[in-house]
Formats: C-alpha cells, sequence, structure tokens
C-alpha cells in the first residue's frame, strides 16, 4: 500500500499537469491541426468580416480571373470571388458536419446502447438494421436516399447522421457488453435500481469517452462526404457556396479556369487534415489504449 | 470455424435480403406519392402512367417487395423507364469497367503501400519514417474526388499525358490502359496511405514479440527476421483491409467515374439519378451493395484462415 500511493500520485502530476489542449499542441501534427481548425472556425464564424467581398456579388466583366492583388483566389465563372466564397462555405461545411455526426452519435448511442443492454432478440435485430445500413459504401446510400428526397441541406445533414449512426452504435454497444460484466453494474441492480437509472448513471458515463473522440473523427469524413454530394449535384444547391457545388461549377470550366477547382480542392486537404491529424493526437492525449478506434474508422469518401 | 462460418453466411444472407427489401420500399418510406417523387413535379401523366405500371405502384406494398425481390434473385431488375431496356443488361455493360478500375487500383495501392510501410517500419522515427507517415496521412484523408480532380488537371488537361474523358474499349488494350491510369491512381492514393501505415504498425508490434526476440537470440540475419520470420504476420490485416478496400472502392467508383467521364456502375447510378429513372438507381445501388458486403465476407474469412490465433482466442473465450 505504501509503495503504490506514491506511485499513483506521480503518475498524476507527470503527464496530468498539463491541459490536453497543451499537450496536443506540444506535437507538430496536433499543432497543425489545431491550427487549421481553429481557422477554419473562426473563418466560419467572422465570414462577414473576414471575406474580402460578398461571396455572393457577381462582377461579370472580371469573371474567371486567376490569383490577383485585387482578389487573391481570383474569380469563378459569374465573377465572385472564390476566397470570400469558400470562407463562407466554411460555415456551410462546418454548419453540415458538426450537426450531423452529432445526430449520428445520439441516435448511435441510443441504438447501440439498447442493443447491448437489452440483448437477445432486440440485440439481433439491431445487429441486421446496422449491418444493412453498413452494407452499402456511405456515399452510395446517401445518393439513393437524397435522389428521392430531394437534394437540400437539412436532407443532407438528416442522411449523413443516418449513414454514419452504425459506427456510433457499435462502439457504444461492445463497451456495454464489456461494462455489464462488471460488479458495480450488478450492484446497483442488487440495490434496487432500474435499468433507465443504470443506464443513464452507472453505462453511460462510463462509454461516451471513445464516442466522442469518434465524433473528433468522424467530422473530417462527414466534410468530404457532405462536399462529395454536393460535388455531384445532389446535396446542397447553388448558389450556397458549400465547397461541394463551388467544385462543381469548376470542373464543368476546369478547361477554361483551373483556379476554382484547386483552391477549393486544397482547402479540402487542408480542413480534412487538419481534423484527421487533431482527432488523432487529442486521442492520443486523452487515452492512448483508444488506438482501436481507428480500427473503425476506414476512409469513406 | 465451420459454425462461424455458418453464422456469418446466414448473416449475409439476411443482410442481403434486407437490403434488397429496404429498396423496394425505399419510394413509400418518403412522405408523398411515389410515382411523382420518382419522376419529379414536371412529370408527364403518360410517364407517371408508365411508372405507375411499370413498379406495380397500385399494388399492396407486400407484392411490390415480394415481386422485386423474386426477381432480383432471378436476375430480373426491371426496366429502364426511358429506353425500355431491362436495366440487368445495363449493369452488366457497365460492371466490367467498374471492376476493373477498382482491382486495378487496389493492386497499385498494394504494391506500393506495402514496400513503404516495410521501408517506414525498418527505420522507425527516423525522418524517412516521419515523411512516409505525413505523405500516408496526407494521402489517407484526401477524399477521392479531390484527388481525381487534381490529376486530371495536372496530368490531363496541363501536361496532356492522359486522356481525360472515357475509357477507351477493352478490344484496345493499350488504349484502355492509358485511360485507366488517372481513375485508378485516384482512387489508389487513399490506399496507399493506408495500408502503407497499416503494414508499419503492425510490423513495428511484431517485432515486438517473443519469437522474434527468439529468433534474433538465434543469432538470424536481421534481414531474415525482418521479410522471412516479421512480414508473414504483419502482412494479415492488409489482406483483409485489401478486400474490405474493394467494396469501398464502390463507392469512390462514383466520383472518379463522373469526372473521368468513364462508363461504369457509380456513373450509371448518377445519370439514372439525373434522368430520375428509378429502376436503374434501384438495381445498380442492389449490385453495389452486393459487391461490399460480398467483399467484407471475404475480408472476415480470409482474416480468419490466415490467422489461426483468432479462432484459438474465440474458443477459449466461449
Amino acid at each position: 500500500m505504501a509503495v503504490s500511493v506514491p506511485v499513483r500520485r506521480l503518475r498524476l502530476v507527470l503527464p496530468g499537469r498539463k491541459s490536453v489542449v497543451a499537450r496536443v499542441a506540444r506535437r507538430p501534427a496536433g499543432l497543425f491541426g489545431l491550427v487549421v481548425v481553429i481557422g477554419l472556425g473562426l473563418a466560419a464564424v467572422f465570414a462577414p468580416l473576414v471575406a474580402p467581398y460578398d461571396p455572393a456579388a457577381q462582377d461579370i466583366a472580371n469573371r474567371l480571373q486567376g490569383p490577383s492583388q485585387s482578389h487573391l483566389l481570383g474569380t469563378d465563372h459569374v465573377g465572385r470571388d472564390l476566397l470570400s466564397r469558400i470562407i463562407f462555405g466554411a460555415r456551410v461545411e462546418l454548419g453540415v458536419a458538426v450537426p450531423a455526426v452529432s445526430a449520428a452519435l445520439v441516435l448511435g448511442l441510443l441504438l447501440g446502447v439498447t442493443a447491448g443492454y437489452l440483448g437477445g432478440r432486440v440485440d439481433n435485430v439491431l445487429i441486421v438494421v446496422m449491418d444493412s445500413i453498413q452494407a452499402f459504401p456511405a456515399v452510395v446510400l446517401a445518393l439513393t436516399v437524397l435522389a428521392l428526397l430531394g437534394p437540400s441541406l437539412r436532407n443532407v445533414l438528416l442522411v449523413i447522421a443516418l449513414t454514419f449512426s452504425p459506427q456510433y452504435a457499435r462502439v457504444a454497444r461492445a463497451s456495454v457488453l464489456a461494462l455489464k460484466q462488471n460488479p458495480f453494474i450488478e450492484g446497483a441492480r442488487t440495490l434496487g435500481a432500474g435499468s433507465l437509472r443504470v443506464v443513464t448513471v452507472h453505462v453511460l458515463p462510463n462509454i461516451v469517452a471513445p464516442l466522442f473522440i469518434l465524433l473528433a473523427m468522424n467530422i473530417p469524413s462527414a466534410i468530404a462526404v457532405e462536399a462529395g454530394l454536393s460535388f455531384l449535384g445532389v446535396g446542397v444547391q447553388p448558389p450556397t457556396p458549400s465547397w461541394g457545388v463551388i467544385l462543381a461549377e469548376g470542373f464543368e470550366r476546369v478547361r477554361d479556369a483551373p483556379w476554382p477547382v484547386l483552391s477549393t480542392g486544397l482547402a479540402l486537404i487542408l480542413t480534412t487534415l487538419g481534423f484527421t491529424l487533431l482527432g488523432e493526437t487529442l486521442r492520443d492525449a486523452i487515452d492512448p489504449r483508444m488506438r482501436s478506434v481507428r480500427a473503425v474508422q476506414r476512409p469513406r469518401v | 470455424m465451420a459454425g462461424y462460418l455458418l453464422k456469418r453466411l446466414t448473416m449475409t444472407l439476411v443482410v442481403v435480403v434486407v437490403v434488397m427489401v429496404f429498396l423496394s420500399v425505399l419510394v413509400h418510406l418518403v412522405p408523398g406519392e411515389p410515382a411523382s417523387i420518382i419522376l419529379g413535379p414536371r412529370a408527364s401523366e403518360s410517364l407517371i402512367a408508365i411508372v405507375r405500371e411499370e413498379m406495380k405502384l397500385d399494388e399492396p406494398i407486400h407484392v411490390q417487395v415480394w415481386d422485386f425481390v423474386t426477381g432480383a434473385l432471378q436476375g430480373d431488375l426491371g426496366r429502364d423507364f426511358l429506353s425500355r431496356a431491362p436495366v440487368s443488361e445495363l449493369i452488366l455493360d457497365a460492371l466490367p469497367h467498374t471492376i476493373v478500375l477498382a482491382v486495378v487500383a487496389m493492386a497499385v495501392a498494394t504494391l506500393v503501400g506495402i514496400p513503404l510501410g516495410v521501408y517506414a517500419a525498418t527505420r522507425p522515427n527516423t525522418i524517412i519514417d516521419r515523411v512516409t507517415a505525413v505523405i500516408s496521412v496526407s494521402f489517407i484523408t484526401m477524399p477521392y474526388y479531390i484527388a481525381g480532380l487534381f490529376l486530371l488537371l495536372l496530368f490531363s488537361l496541363h501536361w496532356n499525358l492522359f486522356p481525360a474523358v472515357g475509357a477507351g474499349s477493352f478490344s484496345d488494350p493499350v488504349d484502355y490502359l492509358r485511360h485507366l491510369v488517372l481513375p485508378a491512381a485516384a482512387l489508389a492514393l487513399t490506399w496507399i496511405g493506408y495500408i502503407a501505415r497499416l503494414v508499419r504498425t503492425s510490423m513495428l508490434e511484431v517485432m515486438g514479440a517473443n519469437y522474434i526476440r527468439t529468433a534474433r537470440a538465434f543469432g538470424l540475419r536481421e534481414r531474415v527476421v525482418f521479410y522471412k520470420y516479421a512480414l508473414k504476420n504483419a502482412i494479415i490485416p492488409t489482406v483483409a483491409v485489401v478486400s474490405v478496400g474493394l467494396g469501398e472502392l464502390m463507392g469512390g467508383a462514383v466520383f472518379v467515374e463522373v469526372i473521368f467521364t468513364r462508363p461504369g456502375l457509380g456513373s450509371l447510378a448518377v445519370e439514372a439519378i439525373v434522368a430520375r429513372n428509378f429502376p436503374v438507381l434501384q438495381g445498380t445501388v442492389l449490385v453495389i451493395a452486393l459487391v461490399y458486403v460480398f467483399a467484407n465476407l471475404v475480408a472476415d474469412l480470409s482474416y480468419r484462415l490466415l490467422d489461426p490465433r483468432i479462432r484459438v482466442e474465440e474458443v477459449a473465450a466461449a
């Protein structure tokens, strides 16, 4: 006993003293991710202040221009400033991706905890439902459902939430199954706690950490899916400056002017890379044992 | 293994049936009148009549589901609303192009990814390792359509090295190959990064195993230990990933086929959406899902077949 106490205290003092953010920022990958994500967030929030032009203002005389001093990233086919459209596009990207994966988390958590906790027939049915959702490449399922629902920002959000939820359900279910074996769950039940109380008080707090890490890792995938669907024309519709919309409009005229595709493509690469690196360093900083979360995560788009 | 195989196959079958049922009731899940959801608000009366007749929309839902599922099992996926051609024929024409694209992309990814991962693992924490890691992550996070668009811009429009449009024909293999280079590269990039990273991680994990220490203690040369002892085990997860990846590429193919105007399942699905040609979309998506489910099944089974330890663990757990 006398030995174990100082050892434990030592562990608390050494890596624990620094905040998670400080630990993430100490690594180059984490710092890069942090800068990109904070930069993107600021651009999205303060878009009207940061953007040099109105993203919808047309200037036909100066259409399809390359980068210049007045238009840092050039202009599109109706002379709108590309930098301003990309900055306002950050609002669309984050505005779809963050709520969509959050909804996927809530939905998956509900399904996963129900399946894992109740077990038996309910579990079997829910597994079949999740497996069936995952029987399609995410983009293909999203395309099919959107073809019928009709293209709109709200529908894209719904479809992403639906296609991403099984990942959360799986992680939640596995955690609940492992947790159920613990004596403290049995203890709570013996003391007369009902299922709802056991789940909310004893189960949920113990399984949410990996789910939030999965959430951080899923945001770049959701951005890529949204932009991809909008690129194909079934997602966010013009003139809303989703990055996918800018890419699609640029692709139509790519032989005349590569700038719209190049600049928006680079914005997407930086964003997905930044979010992924931040997610991974965050995971390692919080709990290195959660490396297995990555195993669930595959490239999706 | 036999018990597991039976369970896994049953599950796959159940999922396939659920997928078919899902695709056949999809129009009814969306609020609104099915025929006008399919055709859009500006459809003509005569076309609506054809659709109602063709998809048996006036019949009870369970009859529609039964007809679709039994039809699909016999290879009958309905007819194209516009050209009246059987959907199965359209799919059979498109499928080979997508399969070739996916297989070539994955082959390239494996041939580049594995050596890259091994190379990085032999020099952990050196500059080379770090650079490989950065390249891997950048490739992994790059969406297929960005890779496709950039490759198109660079190698086809800027340098004019490869064609930008079409797939060529199978009768002229060299020309077909030239059309294949950029689309396959666009799909391969992500998986090069993914495989390199996976191989590096499992290689380093295996190098810490007891049998490697024993092999070294016996005085075997490092090269032998590395390539003959470690790589064999480290490669197992890659086999499963390659198979899963082939299914995953069915999704990526949608973008790449649209960008390079290639025939294939992906462009067929997107054209069907634009033309509101629902039977074609339904059939194409079903085939994509079947390929995807099958690829995942193969991945799962090959993993178990190649790594007896998984089976032993399962028996111990049971």
